[in-house]
């Protein structure tokens, strides 16, 4: 079971969230896609660590072969070759690794060679199998890292703490999510910032509901947009300093007090309830 | 001399693209000659990658000088190869503009924009 936790900025408290839900779930896995920012391996604080380096592959032309026919030039869809002064120039950060020039030269001048964009660690937490994407600096797409990372997922319970936004990886991170969960701030601006995920989620037809985090008595644009929209209200988490200052401090909640354990735990059978509702009636 | 201009429409070839890569068209501009003629910039509307596109285009041209307001980091880096230079384009009439630069009016152009990549694709 893969649960996708999104949310449409940073600091809503999506990793909070599947941080807690893992911690309170037994064995399960988290599994960090936000590869620019990863910060749950901050919480869980794993050990055992093993460490994977990320690949792509990118073409390198030998310049003493190549004579300039642009067939591959011609073939790039990205436009990420461009043959000047009688030198082939390669844009590594525009290629997508799909290794069609390689293939259509003619004359074989070009090859492929493995570059580093980054690393996947796994490591453990009590019961929770942690794992975090790391994109390197300076690299421009971190898609290649979130596919290792939801390769070969072990059965069981998962949590998916996605980058925020709505950008391709994001798709690429709940792809074949069973379930996908938004975290919403309870402001016009997280209106906004929820609907920009929920579109995305809609157009997968993933079955879905929110939590709604930082709630106040008093209105709450998001649960009102909500209830218009007809989304599942799985959870309110409510405004709460000490809540505040426990993930500051970048603990986990759920270990730190009983208090928080059970708002969690409540949480998470409400979440599980509904994901098997929803997978029996979507089978 | 040939020179280049990004230009907005092929129907009324006198205003200046705010953009070289995403120009969707280039007034390509012999002044020794004064001929001119328009080349489609088929990176335009292609996956990433535009400038680059555009900067092969402006390269087959056989053009020595660009006029362009801005322009990203890996066209700048195509044409440098090339050895074509960049000027500067102040106000957006393409007449003006290629007036200035035969008086040697227009600057040498700066600012060069890091890529787009990488935000959304
Ligand atoms: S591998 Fe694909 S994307 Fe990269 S340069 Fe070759 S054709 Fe273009
Ligand atoms: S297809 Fe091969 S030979 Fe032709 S330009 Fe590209 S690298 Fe050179």
């Amino acid at each position: 079971m893969k649960i996708a936790v999104l949310s449409g900025k940073g600091g809503t408290g999506k990793t909070l969230l599947s941080v807690n839900l893992a911690a309170v779930a037994g064995e399960s896995t988290y599994i960090d896609c936000d590869v620019e920012e990863p910060n749950g391996h901050l919480f869980f604080k794993p050990d055992q660590i093993r460490s994977e380096p990320i690949t792509i592959k990118i073409p390198v032309v030998d310049q003493q072969i190549c004579d300039g026919c642009r067939v591959c030039v011609d073939f790039c869809k990205f436009n990420a070759l461009a043959y000047i002064g009688d030198k082939l120039l390669i844009f590594e950060e525009v290629c997508h690794s799909c290794g069609g020039c390689v293939l259509f030269c003619p004359l074989r001048a070009l090859s492929e060679r493995d570059t580093v964009v980054g690393e996947i660690r796994r490591g453990y937490s009590d019961q929770v199998r942690v794992a975090s994407g790391i994109l390197n600096i300076g690299e421009a797409s971190g898609i290649p890292i979130v596919k290792g990372l939801l390769r070969d997922i072990p059965a069981g319970t998962t949590f998916i703490d996605c980058p925020p936004g709505s950008a391709c990886i994001v798709m690429e991170s709940i792809k074949d999510a069973d379930y996908c969960i938004f975290v919403a701030e309870p402001t016009l601006f997280g209106v906004h910032n929820l609907k920009m995920v929920y579109q995305l989620v809609r157009l997968f037809g993933k079955p879905h509901g929110v939590v709604l985090n930082k709630c106040l008595p008093g209105e709450n644009p998001a649960e009102e947009f909500c209830r218009q929209q007809g989304i599942p209200i799985l959870g309110k988490i409510p405004f709460d300093p000490e809540l505040g200052t426990i993930n500051s401090e970048a603990l986990i909640a759920a270990r730190e007090h009983k208090g928080w354990k059970q708002v969690f735990q409540e949480l998470l059978q409400t979440v599980m309830g509904e994901v098997r509702r929803e997978t029996a009636s979507h089978s | 001399m040939i020179i280049a201009v990004p230009v907005d429409d092929q129907s009324a070839p006198n205003t200046v693209c705010v953009s070289f890569g995403r120009a969707p068209y280039f007034l390509i501009y012999d002044i020794a000659s004064a001929a001119n003629r328009m080349v489609h910039n088929s990176g335009a509307s292609g996956q990433g990658g535009a400038g680059i596109k555009a900067a092969q285009t402006v390269v087959d041209g056989k053009v020595e000088a660009v006029l362009t307001p801005r322009c990203g980091e890996n066209a700048a880096e195509v044409l440098r190869a090339a050895g074509i230079k960049m000027y500067k384009t102040s106000g957006d009439s393409i007449n003006e503009n290629i007036e200035a630069f035969k008086k040697g009016e227009l600057q040498p152009l700066q600012d060069i924009h890091p890529g787009l990549h990488g935000q959304g694709e």
